[in-house]
Formats: C-alpha cells, sequence, structure tokens
C-alpha cells in the first residue's frame, strides 16, 4: 500500500445527495454509526429541506481518525441518489474522488469528470427484482447502497447486523429483509469492483468513552439533571426535538414510581408569546422553567424577555439558531441570534448567553443556565444552533456530579421571612446587584407587587427619577457580577501577535485549521468564548493581541459587534470571517480566509 | 398605580372570621382609579369575598395584564404576592405559575382592552386547557388609559365620550368563553354586589376556569347618554337571569326556593352553589341554551347576567398532565435527578 493510500485510511468525506421522504436518514445514520462502532471517529451532518417528502436531502460522513468535528470541505465519495441534484452533486466531488449512482437508469453522457471515478449499481433493479410492494423497494434501495458501500469502504457486515438487530429488536422480518438489501448491494459491488476503495475504513479503538448524541437531546438531558419541571413551548425547527427529548427522558425519570404521578408539566402553547410568558409564571413561583425555540420564536418572546429583565424572573430559553432574517430558511443553521438575544427588548436591556459548541456542552450549559438564572435572577440564553441542535456528534459520554446541587440563588424562606423585620424585594442589601426574592404563598411577609412598570427598592411603583436611575444603575451592577459568574473563555496558545476568537458551532472547525496552520509554521492563539457578558479576561486576550480573526457563522459579524460595543477595543485589530451559506462552517473556509489575510498582510 | 398604604386600624366591634382576620387584613393599598369608578366595588366585593370564605391572604395569588382592571390587584390583599404582567399576556403566566404549585389559589383581574384584543388568544386557550383559576374581565367597553378609544366589547351603535359611533359588533366575553369550552361562565355588574359576591365565592371555588365578565362603568370615558356601558344602561337593561346563591361546605342550604326554579350544583371541596333561575327551564349545564338564551335576549336588547353556564367535572390542565399533587416546586431536588449511574445507563443507546 503506498503512503498516498494509507494516508487516507479512516481520513475521508462520504457524501449522500437523495430524496427527503424516502427513509435515507435511517441509512445514512446506520452507514454513520458503523463507522463509529468499529472504532473510528465519525462526523455526521444532515442538510434537508422544510418538506417532507420529495426535495433534495444531504447527509455528509465525515470519517476522521483524528477526531475532527467539522466539515472538512471536501467529498471523496458522493452516493448520488437523486437524480434531480445530480449535476450538482458530481461537481462537488473533489478531485481523485468517485461517485456511485444508480445504473438501473443511464446518466446522460455530458455528465461525466475526468477525475472523478464514476461507480454505477443497478440499485433500484436489484431490489425491485428482490422485495414486493413500492414503499419497502424505496426503503431497501437506501439499504442496499449501504451494503455496496460496506462492500467499497471495508465496513465490519457483523457491526451493521448488529445495529440493525438492536434498531428491530422486536420486529424480526425487518432485521431480516434489511439484511438481504445489505447484502445484494454488498455482492453486488463485490463482484464487480476492487474493494475496498484506496481510502476505507479500519478499525481502531479511537470510540471507547464516547457517544453520537445530538445538542438538542443533551440540552433536553441537561433540563431533567438541572431538576427543570416547567418546560412550556411552541413547535419550531429546530428546537422542536429538545422538547420531544424531555417528554421522553420525563416519562421515563420523572414518574412518581408510588403515585404514578408526574413530577414535571410540560405545556405546548399557543404561541412563543405564551410559551415564554408560562415560564415567566413558573420562574416567578419557584420553579425552574424554560422554554426550547429558535430566531422568529425569540421576536415573539421580546416582550416578555424585557419584562424578565427588568420584574428580575428567572427563565431560561434555548435558541436552536436557524437561518435568518424572517422565515429565513428554517432547515439551515447559522448563528445570526446574537444581537437579538444579548438585547432583546426595548429599552436598556443586556441578557446572558451561552455557547455551547457541541452537545455535551449543551448537557452542560442547561444546567449552568439554570444556575445563572436564579442566581442573577434573569433571563439567560442558551445560543445553541442546528448544526448543534439536531446533528448527532460524537462527544464524550456525559458525566454527572451526585454531589452537585442546584443553586437556587438569593431566596428567603418562611423561616427566614418569618424572623426578618422587613422585606423589601429589590433592596440591594450586599452589593452585588442582585436581590432577595421570596416565592409567592410561602408567608405573608414575603408578599410584593411584581410589576414591569417603574418601581422602587421596596418594590413599589415609582416615576420618580432617582428611584427610576438606581434602579436601572442596580441592574447594570447586576451585570458587572454576572460578568465574572459566567463561564470565562476557553484559551490555547500563548504570547503570540496573531489569534482567532470564536465560539459555539465554529469551535471544532477552528481547532482543525489552527493545527494546520501550526503544522505550516504558523502559529495562532485561540479564544473560544462561552458566554456574554465578557469577563476581564477576555478584554485582555483582545489587548494582548496584534490581529485577532473572529470567526463566526452570519453576515453581519455579530459576535465581533458585540466585543466591540461591550470592550471598545482597537477595533482594527478584529478582522471578521464570516460563514453564511447555511451549512454548517467548515475547516478549509477558514484556513482560504486566514491565509488571504496573512496575504494581505505580507503585501502591504 | 402609586401605592399609598391604608392604615391597618382595629376598631370595636369589628367583624372577624375563622382565621382571626378582619375584612382589613384583606384590603390593599389605596385605589387610584377615578371616584366612582366600577372596578373599585369589584374590588371591594373581592375583599369580602375572600374574608368570607376565610382564605389565608398569603395563600392567594394575584395576577394582572396592563389597563385600568390590571392596576386592582395592588387595592386587596397586600399580604398576597402580585403580578402585574404584559398587555394580554396574564394567562399564560397564570398557567406557568399553576403549572409550578397547583396549591394556590388564583386570581386573574383583566379588562376588555387586556382579554378581547391582544389577549384573546391566550383568554381563549386559559379556557381550553381549564386552567384553575378565577378570572375576571372587568368590562368597560373603552380604553381609560389611553383616554377613551372604543374596546373590542363596545356595543354596535354605542357613542364615545367625543361623538364618535361605533360601528363594528362587540366581542362578548360570555359568548366567547361558552364557545371555546370555559367551565364556568358568568356576567354581572359591578353595581350589583348581591349578586358578584356570590359569583366570586363560587369562581373561587369552582375546579377550573371560572371567568365572570363583569360589567364595570368607566365613569370619566363611557358613563354618558348615549353609551351602552354606563350605569344607567346597564341598570336599565341588566336582566338577571340565574340567581347564585353560594353555601360553603359546612353550612345547611336554609333558604326556601320555588320547586322547579333550582338547581344545586356541589363543587369539589364540598361547597354548594344553589341555582335561581328567572326562567324556569334554563338549564346551566346546558351550553348550547345558554348561548341560544344569549342571542335571544341580546336581540331584546336585556343584558343577561348570572352564573350562565357551569361543568363542574371537566379536566384541568394538572388532571390533563397527570401532575403531581405536591406542587412542583415543592419537589426536592433529590426526587427531581436520576442521578449518574441512570446517565451512564442511558447512554448505551448513543453508541
Amino acid at each position: 500500500m503506498s503512503d498516498e493510500t494509507q494516508s487516507r485510511v479512516n481520513d475521508f468525506v462520504i457524501k449522500l445527495a437523495n430524496v427527503n421522504g424516502t427513509g435515507s436518514a435511517s441509512a445514512n445514520s446506520l452507514l454513520m454509526k458503523s463507522i463509529f462502532r468499529m472504532g473510528i471517529p465519525v462526523m455526521g451532518k444532515n442538510y434537508f429541506p422544510s418538506n417532507i417528502q420529495g426535495l433534495p436531502t444531504w447527509y455528509e460522513v465525515r470519517v476522521t481518525r483524528d477526531g475532527h468535528t467539522a466539515r472538512s470541505g471536501n467529498v471523496d465519495l458522493m452516493v448520488a441518489i437523486n437524480a434531480q441534484t445530480y449535476t450538482q452533486d458530481l461537481a462537488e466531488v473533489s478531485a481523485g474522488g468517485y461517485l456511485l449512482y444508480d445504473s438501473t437508469w443511464q446518466r446522460s453522457r455530458e455528465l461525466k469528470r475526468d477525475d472523478v471515478t464514476v461507480i454505477g449499481v443497478p440499485l433500484a433493479g436489484l431490489c425491485n427484482e428482490k422485495f414486493q410492494g413500492a414503499r419497502a423497494r424505496i426503503l431497501m434501495k437506501n439499504v442496499c447502497y449501504v451494503g455496496v458501500l460496506a462492500a467499497l469502504l471495508d465496513i465490519d457486515l457483523d457491526v451493521i447486523r448488529t445495529l440493525l438487530e438492536e434498531t428491530f429488536a422486536s420486529k424480526v422480518e425487518l432485521v431480516k429483509s434489511n439484511l438481504e438489501a445489505i447484502e445484494l448491494g454488498y455482492d453486488y459491488a463485490r463482484e464487480h469492483f476492487d474493494c475496498p476503495l484506496p481510502f476505507h475504513v479500519e478499525p481502531m479503538d479511537k470510540t471507547a468513552g464516547h457517544v453520537m448524541i445530538d445538542g438538542n437531546t443533551a440540552a433536553a438531558l441537561g433540563c431533567v439533571y438541572a431538576g427543570a419541571t416547567v418546560g412550556a413551548w411552541y413547535p419550531i425547527t429546530p428546537s422542536t426535538s429538545l422538547m420531544d427529548a424531555f417528554k421522553v427522558f420525563c416519562h421515563r425519570f420523572r414518574v412518581d414510581p408510588d403515585t404514578g404521578e408526574n413530577n414535571f408539566c410540560i405545556i405546548q402553547a399557543e404561541d412563543e408569546l405564551a410559551a415564554i410568558g408560562m415560564v415567566m409564571g413558573a420562574g416567578w413561583n419557584g420553579a425552574r422553567a424554560f422554554t426550547p425555540t429558535s430566531g422568529p420564536g425569540i421576536s415573539l418572546m421580546n416582550e416578555f424577555i424585557g419584562f424578565g429583565y427588568f420584574a428580575e424572573i428567572p427563565a431560561v430559553l434555548f435558541d436552536v439558531q436557524r437561518v435568518g432574517p424572517s422565515t429565513g430558511m428554517p432547515t439551515r443553521t447559522q448563528q445570526c441570534d446574537l444581537m437579538s438575544c444579548a438585547y432583546a427588548s426595548h429599552g436598556d436591556t443586556r441578557h446572558v448567553l451561552l455557547f455551547p459548541a457541541d452537545p455535551a456542552e449543551c448537557f452542560e450549559s442547561a444546567v449552568t443556565a439554570f444556575d445563572l438564572a436564579e442566581r442573577l435572577q434573569t433571563p439567560v440564553f442558551v445560543m445553541s444552533d442546528l448544526d448543534i441542535g439536531m446533528n448527532d456528534w460524537m462527544v464524550p459520554e456525559l458525566t454527572w456530579d451526585d454531589g452537585y446541587q442546584p443553586d437556587r440563588g438569593k431566596v428567603l424562606n418562611k423561616e427566614e421571612l418569618e424572623q426578618a423585620e422587613t422585606f423589601y424585594r429589590y433592596l440591594d442589601v450586599d452589593g452585588d446587584g442582585i436581590c432577595y426574592r421570596s416565592y409567592p404563598g410561602v408567608h405573608p411577609k414575603g408578599a410584593y407587587f411584581l410589576r414591569g412598570s417603574g418601581h422602587n427598592d421596596k418594590g413599589q411603583y415609582t416615576e420618580d427619577a432617582g428611584e427610576y436611575r438606581d434602579l436601572v444603575d442596580r441592574l447594570r451592577r447586576k451585570w458587572n457580577t454576572a460578568k465574572e459568574l459566567v463561564p470565562g473563555p476557553v484559551i490555547s496558545g500563548s504570547s503570540n501577535r496573531l489569534g482567532v476568537i470564536s465560539m459555539g458551532s465554529c469551535d471544532g472547525a477552528v481547532r482543525e485549521a489552527i493545527a494546520q496552520f501550526e503544522r505550516k509554521g504558523v502559529s495562532l492563539d485561540y479564544m473560544r468564548l462561552r458566554a456574554f457578558p465578557f469577563s476581564e479576561t477576555v478584554r485582555r486576550f483582545i489587548d494582548d493581541h496584534e490581529q485577532l480573526y473572529v470567526v463566526e457563522q452570519n453576515r453581519d459579524a455579530q459576535l465581533r459587534t458585540l466585543l466591540i460595543n461591550e470592550l471598545e477595543p482597537d477595533v482594527a485589530k478584529l478582522v471578521s470571517m464570516l460563514h453564511y451559506s447555511g451549512l454548517p462552517i467548515n475547516c478549509r473556509f477558514i484556513i482560504e480566509a486566514i491565509e488571504a489575510s496573512l496575504d494581505k498582510g505580507v503585501a502591504a | 398605580m402609586s401605592f399609598i398604604r391604608k392604615p391597618n386600624i382595629a376598631y370595636k366591634g369589628q367583624r372577624t372570621n375563622a382565621l382571626g382576620l378582619s375584612m382589613r387584613d384583606y384590603e390593599g393599598g389605596m385605589s387610584t382609579l377615578c371616584a366612582g369608578c366600577g372596578h373599585d366595588s369589584i374590588t371591594s366585593a373581592l375583599v369580602q369575598a375572600f374574608f368570607e370564605l376565610d382564605i389565608e391572604p398569603h395563600r392567594v395569588a394575584k395576577l394582572s395584564g396592563i389597563g385600568c382592571s390590571s392596576k386592582t390587584p395592588a387595592y386587596f390583599l397586600s399580604t398576597a404576592h402580585g403580578i402585574n404582567t404584559v398587555h394580554g399576556r396574564m394567562p399564560a403566566v397564570a398557567t406557568g405559575a399553576n403549572a409550578a404549585a397547583r396549591d394556590l389559589y388564583y386570581i386573574g383581574v383583566s379588562g376588555d382592552g387586556d382579554s378581547l384584543s391582544i389577549g384573546l388568544g391566550q383568554f381563549a386557550h386559559a379556557m381550553r386547557r381549564n386552567l384553575h383559576m378565577l378570572y375576571l374581565i372587568e368590562n368597560n367597553g373603552v380604553y381609560g388609559l389611553t383616554k377613551g378609544q372604543f374596546s373590542a366589547s363596545a356595543d354596535l351603535g354605542t357613542k364615545a365620550k367625543k361623538g364618535e359611533v361605533n360601528e363594528q359588533p362587540p366581542i362578548d366575553p360570555v359568548k366567547a368563553a361558552l364557545a371555546f369550552g370555559g367551565s364556568f361562565v358568568a356576567r354581572a355588574f359591578s353595581g350589583d354586589k348581591d349578586q358578584l359576591l356570590p359569583l366570586l365565592k363560587a369562581g373561587l371555588k369552582h375546579k377550573g376556569f371560572a371567568m365572570i365578565d363583569v360589567l364595570s362603568p368607566c365613569v370619566t370615558f363611557n358613563d354618558h347618554e348615549d353609551s351602552t356601558k354606563s350605569y344607567a344602561h346597564t341598570r336599565q337593561f341588566y336582566h338577571p337571569a340565574v340567581h347564585t346563591d353560594f353555601i360553603p361546605p359546612a353550612e345547611a342550604i336554609t333558604i326556601n326556593y320555588a320547586e322547579g326554579d333550582v338547581v344545586t350544583v356541589e363543587l369539589h371541596d364540598g361547597s354548594k352553589l344553589v341555582l335561581c333561575k328567572v326562567q324556569p327551564s334554563y338549564d346551566p349545564h346546558d351550553r348550547a341554551a345558554a348561548l341560544s338564551y344569549l342571542e335571544k335576549s341580546e336581540a331584546k336588547g336585556e343584558i343577561v347576567t348570572g352564573l350562565l353556564y357551569i361543568d363542574e367535572n371537566r379536566s384541568t390542565m394538572h388532571a390533563v398532565n397527570n401532575s403531581a399533587v405536591k406542587p412542583l416546586r415543592e419537589i426536592p431536588y433529590e426526587d427531581l435527578n436520576p442521578g449518574a449511574a441512570k446517565l451512564v445507563e442511558l447512554q448505551s443507546r448513543y453508541r
């Protein structure tokens, strides 16, 4: 085996072009999971349309022995099942790559590339002969190409068999027919082509201690572990699966074994306006409550978010960001709600944001968000996105510390209220801008009238200039307290001139790009922001560098804007690298952008 | 909504209830509404209702939206928590609050502007969920705080103070509540405390969403001639269809009612409602009949009042959700967290 070939083992990208609603998602996930089970790190991304059936959909599997979590930007093997997108799919294959298509129907002669090896397998023909019924034939065609790929890439058939047995545990017939389809494709490929291809898989042991999980599921688990009891929501892509998962976990973990009663309340609201209102009501009344949503939902929730900020009610919002503005592209990813969340609602407002970088951090962020919301008595946003929320990521197994106790913040209980001489809701007794609160119904002395209108430190209505200023200045003080309470940035590298600032789902691509530059002798420091507001460490990192690339996934450089607005740095040193195609950012994009910038620097 | 605390002065011969509290213990801050405002009469009836029901004031949660009506929770039960939310969204906040702690009394005070325009959707959905709360609409057909615009409950042909005639049909909260699945639907008049007081008590004890549309004239912007929401007009066309007597659980029904005109409804806590009907055939359990009766009376220009519909057995939000009887906020964290071992076990499915 040549060095070049050896270098491609367990390091290549398969992209699958399908028609949505044909069961391709299950076949593709079977493919990815099989590779994962062989101990080889994988990345999977689903690019699906906002549609139920009939539109093009793609799935990308990156086999990555080095454990990269982002797209590389290449396609080594295209599985072009959808005739509708064939031209586009062929064009996307990297030079020297392969394309697999369904040769039951001949492709036009013009659709050829000299630098791409085309493999034709009569998938439909094979399945039509073998299976009965239109639906079965369509479904099995997808499973059949997994069989072809198993042969081409040397995927262990035993692993596939085990996975099928687990998936269809109660349906023996389905295991049998799926296996037949796999073998059909496998045998055909072995018979007609040189198997395996130069790039293929070989078993490794690099997935032990890891799971493949999506961010919405992980965030939902975080809500369960954080002790959230009230979830109010309105379905919206791509956040819906978060509440779906929360419901499943609650039915598993939160049904009282003695009474059979639910220790949770999930309310599907009439709209986002109501969903956030319910969260406010529950938060005011002492429950940990949350709502998952996306950009359009945040727009609708704005009024209540300002209410929560001003009246100081804990609330947790998961914004699983999708492409905006307006309806935008509901099934595509973006980091485009930073500004609209950071300063949501009219008047002077500022909100705490958390930036999880992967599903494992969604789990942790969920717990942190509830602690911060109650400690700071304010709405807290977990800024996930479609890429993190809906794709299965390989992450270290989630762990839990049984010693954890929730931080319920400054709350006076019945005994404390009984002993208190007086209780005033908005009196800052210890200077951190955070006041003591009381839950309704606990003690008459704890009673106060909460309002979104002007109020003084006793909680009474006011239109007095001084009292108003005192209030908003205290909220500013609380904001300053928050700066050191939120998770600080993760910084790598030191004392360099150049650096990268990024957050959230950009992380994998940024780290991979930095590693590649390192190999070329270019050192880049990296600061991954994990929260807003920004701490002193963030300011120092910016001050200490001459040039910083701010990598983010939106058109308007929202993260850079936040940094400039909050920290007032020398703006010239913050150079934007903006990715906003709706697809998750890839490593190649960052490398090319930074190279271009470096070249420009040399030229100047 | 400035807050002027009323002195709680004890005087001789002061009535106390079973908790040893006086009416004053159920009052709130001084009202800042206009003198003669219907809303203040409703506040005073509420004070009496809570007092006579021996409800611990701090076990009540008061909620409101935005508008004159929404200021009133500051004027009763000063030792109860109150929350003055955003316009039209009080039902959502009440829903969340109720989800967190189902063992409090929830009272929402709204107005026609708050509930029938921006809040119509939330008003409808709170009823659809049969949220356990007393929901008052202090209905005056006009926007007070913005100085006299028609509200969605303004009657066809009624005149604004400045002479403008309303050309759009009203949304009647009672008919809306019947259509949206309300389980306790009543109309009252702030000027008739005898009728209002038992309705408030019944509403507080009803297990589910008790909606009372209380006609409550605005003395400043809608109490003139040619207004159909004035004191004079309401008094003239006011038509009590059903009179309600509220009998607490321990008490016996002592009044003699004419045979055939009476329906007794037992609530979940054992209290009884004796509904005395002006029209003997009226059946307050028959939703369709209630709607039909309202339509016919409206055609005659009558303003029908009383407890017009009740379904004391409809499932509430918590029943549908199978929520724990124990308030969710009181469940110890240990019982909410599955623990580290379960997390390990669960993750086998993600490999």
